[in-house]
């Protein structure tokens, strides 16, 4: 391979992976009060881009157990207490619906564009 | 040091202080509120409580023509005199046939937002059909004739007194299934806990609550953890649990969603008017209430997907008294219920 192409072509792949990697957000929703909040205000849902990431944080002093059966994304994030959090990635277009599997009051969508 | 005892600043420090200790005290009056009966009986915009909906649930509960057999009432199960519930480990059905799990009090229903051990029914009037049609239960087609067996649509249409009183009660929707499921919600939710001891205690009547009971309730929200799961004014999150109690044949929750921390986890149940509902538990693992602070101490039997939040507790023996004073004092004073007269024609 030509030396120059070789430069270019690695040059064009450090940017695309910088400029993805400077694309994608993460979100925090935390878990307080038995709700799910943004921004320390009850959220039903939020919308974000391909290729996000949410971070699920416990803020609450009992256990808590993330989870979504939706055909977008299926996770189950287990039971974590508080001050831990875990993150999913949502790597395609669509809604999820995510619910706490302990107290299923807690409900909110996950919208991605 | 002349600066900071000059009287100007001394007086400022005495106002920070009392500032202080007014938030201190009010932090904890705020989480007593918690405690606090919600302001009016929460209901739906299309079944709004009236006398009239209230009384023909009424009968309707206490009618044992509800049943196939003509002869069990949700009252039968759900008994006004033993705390709205059986007295029995599990409830014992159409033919005599024992069920697979024990009947919970109706009390303080309004309250909440899903329904059975399991909560598979989102409301009380998606509930309320279940029973009569349950094989199990009550054994009574509801529209369907069946050839021998005359449906309770056709029973309750033949009774003038009836006719009447889903009139007055549901102006022109006549008798179906939706006027019965919405009659039996009503009268349900007119079933609230009246204040016991402790929320009189709560309102500043100090003196309703025992020394033992109020140790009680200083355990329930710090050693025992008891709060994590029975929280707020009805003593339940609302929420899924496994507590560890030995039934190999229940999924519980699970059955209804595919989730792990599901398998073997029931729903918080209310604590108030505990001390009436004896035997304890989706099971009626237990006889009294010793015996389920005892299961606690030991931080569950069964560990198989036990949540996270039991633990071995390591009480003594007065602190066990101590939780049992505590729930005691949630059981108010009982207002005896007085039987309708159903219509005979
Ligand atoms: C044979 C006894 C029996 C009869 C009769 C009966 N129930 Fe029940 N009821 C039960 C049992 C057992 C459960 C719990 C079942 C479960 O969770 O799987 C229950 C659950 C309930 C619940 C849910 C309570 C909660 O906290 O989740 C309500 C409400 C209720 N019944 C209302 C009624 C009504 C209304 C009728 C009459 C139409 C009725 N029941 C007839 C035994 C009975
Ligand atoms: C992890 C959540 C959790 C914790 C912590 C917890 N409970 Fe429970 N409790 C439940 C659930 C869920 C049930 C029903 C379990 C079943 O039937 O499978 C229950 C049932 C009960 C019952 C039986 C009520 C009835 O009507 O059958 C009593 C009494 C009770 N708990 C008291 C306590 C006390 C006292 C403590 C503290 C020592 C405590 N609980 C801690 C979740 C919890
Ligand atoms: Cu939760």
């Amino acid at each position: 391979m030509n030396p120059k192409h070789l430069a270019n072509s690695i040059l064009f792949t450090v940017i695309i992976m910088f400029s993805t990697t400077a694309l994608a957000e993460e979100h925090l929703i935390a878990q307080n009060s038995k709700s799910f909040q943004l921004s320390g205000s009850k959220v039903e849902a939020i919308t974000i881009k391909v290729g996000d990431t949410i971070r699920f944080k416990n803020e609450d002093p009992f256990f808590h157990n993330i989870f979504s059966l939706s055909d977008l994304k299926t996770f189950d994030l287990g039971s974590f207490p508080k001050g831990q959090s875990k993150t999913v990635v949502f790597d395609k277009a669509g809604t999820a619906e995510v619910e706490c599997a302990i107290h299923p009051e807690m409900f909110m969508e996950i919208i991605v564009q | 040091m002349k600066y900071i005892f000059s009287p100007q600043h001394w007086r400022r420090g005495v106002w920070i202080g009392l500032a202080f200790i007014l938030m201190t005290g009010a932090s904890t009056a705020a989480e007593l509120n918690t405690y606090l009966r919600p302001g009016a009986i929460p209901q739906p915009s299309n079944n709004l409580m009236t006398p009239n909906r209230v009384k023909l649930g009424k009968m309707l509960f206490f009618d044992p023509r509800l049943s196939g057999s003509n002869w069990i009432s949700c009252a039968t199960c759900h008994n006004p005199a033993m705390g709205w519930s059986d007295g029995l480990p599990t409830a014992i059905g159409h033919g005599q046939k024992i069920l697979g799990r024990s009947t919970p009090t109706i009390l303080n229903s309004a309250y909440q937002p899903l329904f059975m051990w399991d909560g598979h029914a989102r409301s009380l009037e998606k509930q309320a059909l279940g029973p009569i049609e349950n094989e199990g239960e009550m054994a009574q087609s509801i529209d369907n004739d069946n050839g021998k067996l005359i449906s309770l649509l056709a029973e309750l249409k033949a009774l003038k007194g009836y006719r009447d009183a889903f009139e007055v009660a549901y102006p022109g929707e006549g008798i179906t299934k939706k006027t019965i499921a919405k009659a039996l919600s009503s009268f349900e939710r007119s079933i609230v806990s009246s204040d016991a001891p402790f929320d009189l205690w709560i309102k500043g009547e100090k003196q309703t609550m025992s020394n033992a009971a109020l140790r009680g309730f200083t355990l329930f929200e710090g050693k025992a953890s008891c709060v994590k799961c029975h929280s707020g004014f009805n003593f339940t999150d609302n929420g899924f649990h496994n507590i560890g109690l030995e039934d190999a044949t229940d999924a519980g929750r699970y059955a209804i969603r595919k989730v792990k921390i599901l398998i073997g986890a029931f729903k918080t149940p209310t604590l108030r008017d505990v001390a009436l509902t004896a035997p304890y538990m989706h099971n009626g693992a237990y006889s009294t209430l010793a015996e389920v602070v005892e299961h606690y101490n030991l931080g569950g039997h069964a560990t198989e997907n036990l949540s996270p939040n039991i633990k071995k507790l390591n009480l003594t023996a007065t602190e066990k008294t101590d939780l049992v004073e505590f729930m005691k004092s949630l059981t108010g004073e009982i207002t005896p219920v007085t039987y309708p007269v159903l219509p005979a024609e």
